[in-house]
């Protein structure tokens, strides 16, 4: 196991260098400078911004320097908002997408389990048609779109909760982004859920164990249940991934000033440095998430654990 | 094709198929209508009418889909945007499949290291978070269709990839490759001759997921801003639009969104179902 963590680990270095290495050129085989804006500047003070930002270095250099940068956790300072710098950006806006984040994963874990439970148990009845009708809806359906029509129904026809992430306080306002963020991966998690129950629950053992005369509900919570979840753990790193990317959107028609917004602004107005810090912070995340669930699928899986 | 479910789950499959008849009709009458419906529409896309801003749908009055801020007419625009959106996802799915298929026949047939090598750079490729990469190339090139099409057919072929792949595999062993090896035919004409061909069904399916995939992927990146710019449009950008009018004009909202919202629907059941019948075996029930 610790073996297996190690390799892990050393393995997601250079995924993450080539990452870092491959925003780095994008951001520097642009066409002209950031600083090419319609106001013509003085030489001299060009080459003193030039000089500021490092920019009249050779472009080897400059990625070693970034890359120094990087790994103290500094991604230098931001082109358009020249009173932070970008990590602080990024530490400033960071809890409030974890938070988002996290209470779109765990609502969509939960109640996709709970759905696919209950179209798994009454298989092939209406239930399980409606539920299935409604997880491909989910599925399909995009959050910008979704969301909007929420807001729409819920805080401007209804009134029942705020409109925007500033114009509520408290709970109240989580409510419409999480669920915003959360209804494509409980559409995802109650279908896959779904899919293998049915197959834990039509294996040998939960037929012997049937023949024994457990009941159901025993079944399912000693037996059935922590089998049918690993598909889920599984699915749990592109889940991450997508909710990172769907936060970006929700944020956005929220107004909830995360990381996604800062994204979405810096890529409106051509912060290059901050773009492309959220790009490198962004590919961190998912790859130490997704290196987390990896190992928790080696530590919830016998099988792959004796290897 | 053999009989699809066998004797498993018959009334689910007819169920489905039933489904993605339907399905395939719908998105057959959606573009058809976008076609004649901004050639019959005596409305442009483009021309503004202050005056008529903000008008309400209604089938006597002209606009049936209603104007939006500017008065332009959102019928004609919905059908626009629905064009570019098809167009868009047809074109970058041609790009994901070709370096799919390509990817995938290469590594399949050759087997051994370079299978090894080129797989496990796709897993490593699966954890990065390309739609951020995209943006990325947004903000730093100008923004074109061209380079959307590359850009959202390039990261969206690692699926199609690894199916390939499998099928690749196990094609190779038969006859008739051994059989055009043996009389001296070459490995990439074997892989372009042989096996592609045979792959045809396999991709089929992938296609129809792929395709609503990048329509979503698109439509995020316009929503965004990023994406597909005025004078064009399409349904992410109307969707956009829509959005940031929706209190004053909810129509802007809901047309665009249901067109949006159909198309994805019906490609999902649409692929869904076609993999039911070509490959039983990965169908997730």
């Amino acid at each position: 196991m610790l073996r297996f963590a190690l390799l892990r680990i050393l393995g997601a270095i250079p995924t993450l260098f080539v990452v870092i290495a491959v925003a780095f050129m994008l951001v520097h085989a642009a066409p002209g400078g950031p600083f090419d804006s319609e106001r013509v500047l003085l030489p001299e003070v060009e080459q003193s911004i030039l000089q500021a930002y490092h920019l009249d270095e050779p472009l080897p250099q400059q990625f070693a320097r970034y890359l120094r940068g990087v790994l103290r956790g500094d991604f230098g300072p931001s082109y358009t908002h020249s009173e932070y710098d970008v990590s602080e950006i990024i530490f400033a806006s960071f809890p409030v997408s974890f938070l988002l984040g996290a209470y779109a994963l765990i609502t969509a874990l939960t109640l996709g389990v709970f759905f696919g439970l209950v179209a798994a148990l009454r298989r092939n009845t209406a239930i399980d048609h409606l539920l299935s009708g409604l997880a491909m809806t989910g599925i399909s359906i995009p959050v910008f779109v979704i969301a909007p029509v929420m807001v729409l129904l819920f805080a401007v026809h209804l009134g029942w909760l705020p409109a925007s992430f500033s114009g509520g306080t408290g709970a109240g306002r989580f409510v419409l982004p999480v669920i915003a963020l959360a209804l494509p991966q409980l559409a995802y998690f109650a279908r896959l859920f779904r899919a293998s129950m049915i197959e834990v629950l039509e294996s040998d053992y939960i037929r012997t164990a049937r023949a024994q005369g457990l009941s159901t509900v025993s079944i399912i919570r000693h037996h059935a249940l922590k089998p049918a979840l690993l598909p889920l753990v599984s699915y749990l790193g592109p889940a991450i991934a997508a909710v990172l990317t769907g936060s970006v959107v929700v944020e956005q028609i929220f107004g909830i000033p995360g990381l996604g917004q800062h994204f979405v602004n810096g890529a409106l107005n051509r912060d290059y440095t901050l773009v492309l810090g959220l790009v490198i912070f962004y590919a961190a995340l998912i790859i130490t998430l997704n290196l987390f669930v990896d190992l928790l699928y080696r530590y919830l899986d016998p099988r792959t654990r004796r290897q | 094709m053999k009989t699809s479910s066998g004797n498993r789950r018959p009334r689910y499959a007819i169920l489905g198929n039933r489904l993605v008849v339907v399905c395939l009709l719908a998105l057959l009458a959606i573009a058809v209508l976008s076609i004649v419906g901004t050639i019959a529409s005596p409305y442009s896309v483009e021309e503004i009418s202050f005056d008529q801003n903000f008008e309400g749908p209604s089938l006597g009055g002209g606009h049936w889909f209603g104007t939006d801020d500017l008065g332009r007419d959102l019928f004609v625009r919905t059908l626009k945007g629905t064009q570019i959106t098809f167009l868009i996802a047809i074109v970058a799915t041609m790009v994901s499949l070709v370096i799919g298929v390509t990817y995938g026949a290469i590594a399949g047939y050759f087997g051994g290291k370079i299978d090894a090598i080129m797989m496990r750079a796709v897993d490593a490729l699966y954890a990065m978070p390309f739609i951020f990469f995209v943006i990325l190339l947004m903000v730093v090139f100008e923004r074109s269709l061209t380079l959307m099409f590359i850009a959202i057919g390039a990261i969206n072929w690692l699926d199609t990839a690894r199916i390939v792949r499998g099928q690749t595999i196990s094609l190779k062993q038969r006859a008739f490759v051994d059989a055009a090896r043996m009389v001296g035919v070459s490995n990439f004409a074997i892989i372009a001759r042989h096996i592609a061909p045979n792959l045809l069904g396999i991709v089929i399916v992938y296609v129809t997921l792929t395709i609503p995939q990048i329509i979503l992927f698109e439509s995020f990146l316009s929503f965004l801003g990023l994406g597909v710019q005025e004078p064009q449009t399409s349904l992410g950008a109307l969707v956009s639009e829509g959005v940031s009018r929706m209190e004053r004009a909810p129509w802007m909202l809901l047309f665009p969104a249901s067109f949006l919202a159909v198309m994805l629907l019906c490609l999902n059941f649409l692929g869904d179902g076609l993999r039911d019948v070509f490959d039983p075996k990965s169908a997730k029930a």
